[in-house]
C-alpha cells in the first residue's frame, strides 16, 4: 500500500529560481536563504520519496483567464518547464506518475472534489522552484511528481478549509493505492508578500510565525481563517498559503515538525520552509 | 459565503483581483499573456502601438501599457501575474515593478525589503490609517 510519510511547505519565489539558474546563490543577498535550505535538501535526499504530490499555483502559464480551474491535477507522463516570458528554466523535465495521478483523480472526484484533469501542462516556477530548493540541481529530478494546481489568482480561491479537506481526501486516495510507495506532499507559495499596488512589499513576520506554529500544532485555527485575513495581514499574494493547508490535511493529526526556516527577503517575499513528518 | 467587497477595498494600496477587475482587465491581461510567446514579444517590440491593435483595449488601458504606468494598469483591471509578463518583455523584475507601483526608486524599494519589508502597522485599513 502507498502511504504519506511527510509534508513539506515552501515558498516558490521566481527570483529564487533565477538566482539558482544564474549561479548567484553564494552572493551576500542570497546566501542566508540558500543556507537555510541546506538541512531541507539533506532531509529530502535521506527521505528519498518514491513520489511527490506537489500543490502549487500556476502564474498565468499553463492556464490564463481563458479557463480558471479551482483544482487541477496533472496526469501526464511528463511536464515541461514553462516559458514565463524570459524562456523556460533550464531544469529537468518533470516526470509524472500517471497511474497514481489517475487513481487520485478518480478517488477525489468520487469523494466530491471536482478536479480538472489535465493531460498537457507546462509547469512554471510555482512547481520547479520548490523542487530546486528541496532537491538542488540534479540532472534529473529524484522522483516522479504529481502536480496539483490551485487557483489563487482570481478571487476567490478555494477556502482554507476546503484545501485542508482536499488534503484529507488525498491521504485516503494514496492509502487505497496498491503499490508500495512512500509519498511526500508539498504545499507551496507564501509566506507574507504583496506584489502589487502601493502596499507592495508588505511583510508580516509575526503572522507568518503564528502560521508556522499552528500548522503543526493547531491546524484547526488555520482552517477557519477567512480570505480577508490572509489578504489584510499577509498581503494580497499571501493568500497562496491556503495551499499549505492541503499538505497539512494530508498528514495525521499528531504529525510532528522536524524543521523550519524563515528568511526576509527573497525578492518581495517572506520565504518560509517547514517539514512535518507523519 | 460571499465576503463584503468593502472590507477588501478598505485595505490600503491593494486591488483585489475580483470579478469586477477581471472583467474590466480581461483584454489587457490577455495581451500580456500573448507575450509568453517569443514571436509575439518580437512583434510587440517592433511596433508596440500596432501590436496593441490586436486587442480591444480602452484608451486608458493602451496608455498605461505604452507608458509603462504599472500602477495605472492595475487600476484598469491588470493583474500583476499578467502585467509582469510585460515587465519580463522589458527585462524588468517583479521587484522593479513593485517599487514603481509604490512610488519608490529601485534602491529605496530594495533597501526597504532588506530591512524587513513594508510594515503591516498602519497598513491594515484605510479608515483607521493615520498620517
Amino acid at each position: 500500500m502507498a502511504r504519506i510519510i511527510a509534508g513539506v511547505a515552501t515558498s516558490h519565489v521566481p527570483a529564487i529560481g533565477a538566482a539558482i539558474d544564474l549561479g548567484k546563490t553564494e552572493e551576500d543577498y542570497w546566501k542566508p536563504l540558500f543556507a537555510g535550505y541546506e538541512p531541507s535538501k539533506k532531509w529530502m535526499a535521506e527521505t528519498d520519496p518514491d513520489v511527490v504530490i506537489l500543490v502549487y499555483n500556476d502564474h498565468a502559464n499553463a492556464f490564463s483567464l481563458e479557463i480558471i480551474p479551482t483544482f487541477a491535477i496533472g496526469v501526464a507522463d511528463s511536464f515541461p518547464p514553462a516559458d514565463e516570458g524570459w524562456g523556460p528554466r533550464k531544469v529537468p523535465v518533470v516526470q509524472g506518475h500517471p497511474e497514481l495521478a489517475w487513481h487520485l483523480s478518480e478517488s477525489l472526484i468520487l469523494e466530491e472534489f471536482d478536479m480538472t484533469v489535465v493531460n498537457e501542462m507546462p509547469v512554471d516556477h510555482g512547481l520547479t522552484v520548490p523542487l530546486s530548493l528541496m532537491c538542488g540541481e540534479p540532472e534529473e529530478w529524484p522522483c516522479p511528481v504529481i502536480p496539483i494546481c490551485v487557483n489563487v489568482i482570481q478571487y476567490p480561491p478555494p477556502t482554507g478549509n476546503r484545501c485542508y479537506e482536499l488534503g484529507r481526501a488525498i491521504r485516503r486516495a494514496v492509502e487505497s493505492f496498491e503499490p508500495d510507495l512512500n509519498v511526500v506532499v508539498f504545499g507551496t507559495g507564501g509566506m507574507s508578500h504583496q506584489l502589487h499596488g502601493e502596499r507592495a512589499g508588505l511583510i508580516n513576520r509575526e503572522w507568518d510565525q503564528r502560521f508556522l506554529d499552528d500548522l503543526t500544532a493547531n491546524p484547526e485555527r488555520l482552517r477557519k481563517l477567512p480570505h480577508i485575513e490572509y489578504v489584510r495581514e499577509a498581503g494580497s499574494e499571501g493568500i497562496e498559503m491556503v495551499m499549505w493547508l492541503v499538505m497539512r490535511g494530508a498528514l495525521s493529526e499528531n504529525a510532528r515538525e522536524v524543521y523550519r526556516f524563515n528568511h526576509v527577503p527573497g525578492s518581495n517575499t517572506s520565504v518560509g520552509n517547514i517539514i512535518i513528518e507523519d | 459565503m460571499l465576503q463584503d467587497k468593502a472590507e477588501f477595498e478598505d485595505i490600503p494600496g491593494t486591488y483585489l483581483f475580483n470579478s469586477d477587475r477581471s472583467r474590466e482587465g480581461y483584454h489587457l491581461n490577455m495581451f500580456c499573456m500573448s507575450l509568453s510567446k517569443s514571436e509575439n514579444r518580437k512583434a510587440f517590440r517592433a511596433d508596440e502601438a500596432r501590436y496593441l491593435d490586436r486587442f480591444p483595449l480602452t484608451e486608458e488601458q493602451r496608455r498605461t501599457i505604452l507608458e509603462r504606468d504599472w500602477l495605472g494598469m492595475i487600476k484598469v483591471g491588470g493583474n500583476i501575474y499578467y502585467t509582469s509578463k510585460l515587465g519580463a518583455t522589458d527585462g524588468k523584475s517583479f521587484q522593479y515593478i513593485a517599487g514603481k507601483m509604490s512610488g519608490m526608486t529601485g534602491e529605496e524599494y530594495l533597501a526597504m525589503m532588506v530591512g524587513g519589508g513594508r510594515s503591516i502597522e498602519n497598513n491594515r485599513s484605510k479608515s483607521e490609517q493615520v498620517d
